[in-house]
């Protein structure tokens, strides 16, 4: 909307103080920098984050260097940090939720874009969209009181009988575990992969669809060989988006994961997340270095959420031309 | 070998099947997760849930009144705070910013967004808490304030940009200086969008747990004014779902129930006001 001439009280040229005057009295120069303060916040906000962060982990990150993040040990009263453990569990409940909500995601969104008449597909969608909307410790009432019990009844069993020899499957199964966490998060990051997905896969072009579909292809061949293709690089971007949310995803997996520190082949075995280990160890934290080492943590995770988040939207924007994400 | 027609046929009934499996699913989860708690929370729900404080481990009853309010507040105040900033941020990016400028604040606001909430918590922590050395319901209104500027911004400018530029050319050629066109005709043409934007925006920091573990850190009395620390309904559920009591487990769901309930009624109305507008914007 800037190309709009704006329309000032023709200020008389005495002197670039009065017309500053008459044009801050004309209330163009005040909303202009009103606005445009509030919208440098975000700058602010942004860098503020990057310096507390990095001013606050300086104890830690002195102290540990680059070993904090491959270090094992997890010791707050020896005063010894690693976060190796934290980000093991991060990044496996990540992926684990990601192999689950992929192809369920995608389904719905191919689902929603191409089969569902428009009614439908508005109507499924306005639902997913409240799905995305249940605050993150619902996940976690139900992941602890509903979803264990399910997963230590009947899931798991089955899987161990089935394929109790890979060393995935292996060792007791307390309920809270790896495994757990990565079935709630995959409920969670659904509706993400679903409605970005959906509107990457509406924004390919109807030529495209046609001319396939006029060369003798099936509909599901048109989807599979041109549609998707078409829209890979927006869902990537949707992909991108979810794990960025599954790895900073703190409540649901903090109550699911059993928070012990170690690192288990075996998914069964309880572990810990990074979001999990500050929202539990926090508040407690003794000692100014355990305090840095935890918002080092914090910063780890800002650092690999915040550069995925950037390549996600970059992805869906090239993918939807100017749509947003 | 080429797929005869027959497979082709086939094959296409299979996936498109299996694809209307999975939206049933997805869809499915939400009806689940509502189910289990009407039936959990209705089960647990009284009228001293919504009067009466916590009481101590081992007694039966009890409430979570302070927890409400304490939610009632720190949203309040993170209202006051994020609104104003997001609204006039936005109305910067609709109306005034130039292409690139617009481009750089828009992703790093995107950005900003999906900050994970925790983190937003450690630095209100570091900011607020840090210096004033205690923890109060004031850090945990800003913490979930900075949470709702993005999400304010980006709604506040979609809903201005979808208004016709003839609006603002009429207003303008009947003499109107911009700022006047902006604020008597371009924003109360967006009015209703906007405002339901803002309704969503409460709605999702609502439930936000994470940001108030160690701001508002948790209370189980009244916290008057705005320096102690006060209870929340999400870091109630929290504590709540995690202790090895059951009475404490039974609040929990009714506590659940009550904020699920809240949320979602948020945004049905939200997103029903939306569709009744000239334009069906999305997200």
């Amino acid at each position: 909307m800037s190309s709009i001439p704006v329309s000032r009280e023709s200020a008389l040229p005495k002197g670039r103080a009065l017309s500053f005057w008459r044009r801050l009295r004309a209330g163009e120069e005040l909303a202009y920098t009103i606005t445009l303060t509030a919208a440098a916040a975000m700058l602010l906000i942004t860098a503020l984050i990057v310096y507390v962060l990095f001013s606050q982990s300086a104890l830690s990150r002195a102290k540990f260097g680059w070993g904090f993040l491959t270090s094992s040990t997890w010791d707050p009263v020896a005063g010894d940090f690693g976060a190796l453990p934290f980000i093991y569990g991060t990044v496996v409940t990540s992926i684990l939720a990601l192999l689950i909500a992929i192809p369920l995601g995608l389904g719905s969104a191919v689902f929603l874009a191409e089969l569902a008449t428009p009614k439908i597909s508005n109507a499924l969608t306005f639902l997913i969209e409240l799905l995305a909307a249940v605050p993150s410790v619902i996940y976690g009432l139900i992941g602890i009181f509903v979803l264990v019990p399910i997963l230590e009844q009947s899931v798991v069993p089955v899987l161990k009988t089935a394929f109790g020899a890979l060393p995935i499957f292996q060792g007791p199964f307390y309920g809270v575990s790896v495994f757990s966490a990565g079935i709630v998060l995959s409920v969670m990051i659904v509706p993400f992969i679903i409605s970005v997905s959906r509107e990457v896969l509406l924004a390919v072009a109807r030529d495209q669809r046609e001319a396939s579909l006029a060369l003798g292809a099936s509909q599901w061949q048109t989807v599979w060989r041109v549609v998707i293709p078409n829209a890979s690089t927006g869902i990537m971007g949707s992909i991108f988006l979810a794990l960025a949310r599954a790895l900073g995803e703190t409540m649901a997996v903090t109550m699911v994961i059993g928070n012990t520190p170690q690192i288990k082949a075996s998914l069964l075995a309880p572990g810990y997340s990074i979001a999990a280990a500050i929202a539990n160890q926090f508040t407690e934290a003794t000692g100014d270095l355990y305090l840095s080492a935890l918002i080092e943590l914090g910063l780890v995770l800002f650092g690999v959420t915040f550069v995925l988040n950037g390549l996600a939207r970059i992805l869906i924007l090239s993918t939807t031309k100017g749509g947003h994400a | 070998m080429k797929p005869s027609y027959l497979q082709k046929k086939i094959v296409n009934y299979l996936m498109f099947t299996l694809t209307g499996i999975c939206a049933a699913v997805s869809v499915g989860i939400l009806f689940f997760i509502l189910g289990y708690l009407v039936y959990n929370g209705g089960k647990s729900l009284n009228l001293s849930f919504f009067t009466k404080l916590p009481v101590p481990v081992g007694e039966v009853g009890g409430g979570m009144a302070n927890a409400i309010v304490g939610s009632a507040k720190v949203l309040l105040l993170a209202t006051c705070i994020g609104i104003p900033i997001g609204f006039l941020g936005g109305v910067y990016l609709s109306e005034y910013s130039r292409k690139s400028v617009a481009f750089v604040i828009r992703y790093t606001t995107d950005l900003l967004n999906g900050v994970p909430s925790i983190v937003i918590g450690i630095v209100v922590y570091g900011l607020v808490v840090h210096p004033m050395k205690h923890f109060s319901t004031f850090a945990g209104g800003v913490a979930l304030g900075i949470m709702m500027i993005p999400i304010s911004v980006r709604s506040t400018e979609e809903f201005l940009l979808a208004v016709p530029v003839s609006l603002r050319e009429a207003a303008l050629a009947v003499g109107a200086p911009k700022w006047k066109a902006i604020v008597t005709v371009v924003i109360p043409a967006a009015m209703r969008g906007i405002i339901s934007g803002t309704m969503l925006d409460i709605a999702r920091v609502a439930g936000e747990t994470a940001p108030l573990l160690f701001t508002a850190l948790g209370n189980q009395f009244w916290s008057p004014g705005w320096n102690q620390p006060s209870a929340t309904l999400p870091v109630m559920i929290y504590t709540y779902a995690i202790s090895p009591y059951e009475d404490w487990h039974r609040q929990a769901w009714a506590a659940g129930f009550i904020l699920l309930t809240l949320v979602l009624l948020i945004n049905v109305l939200a997103r029903v006001a939306l569709s009744k507008g000239i334009y069906v914007p999305r997200g």
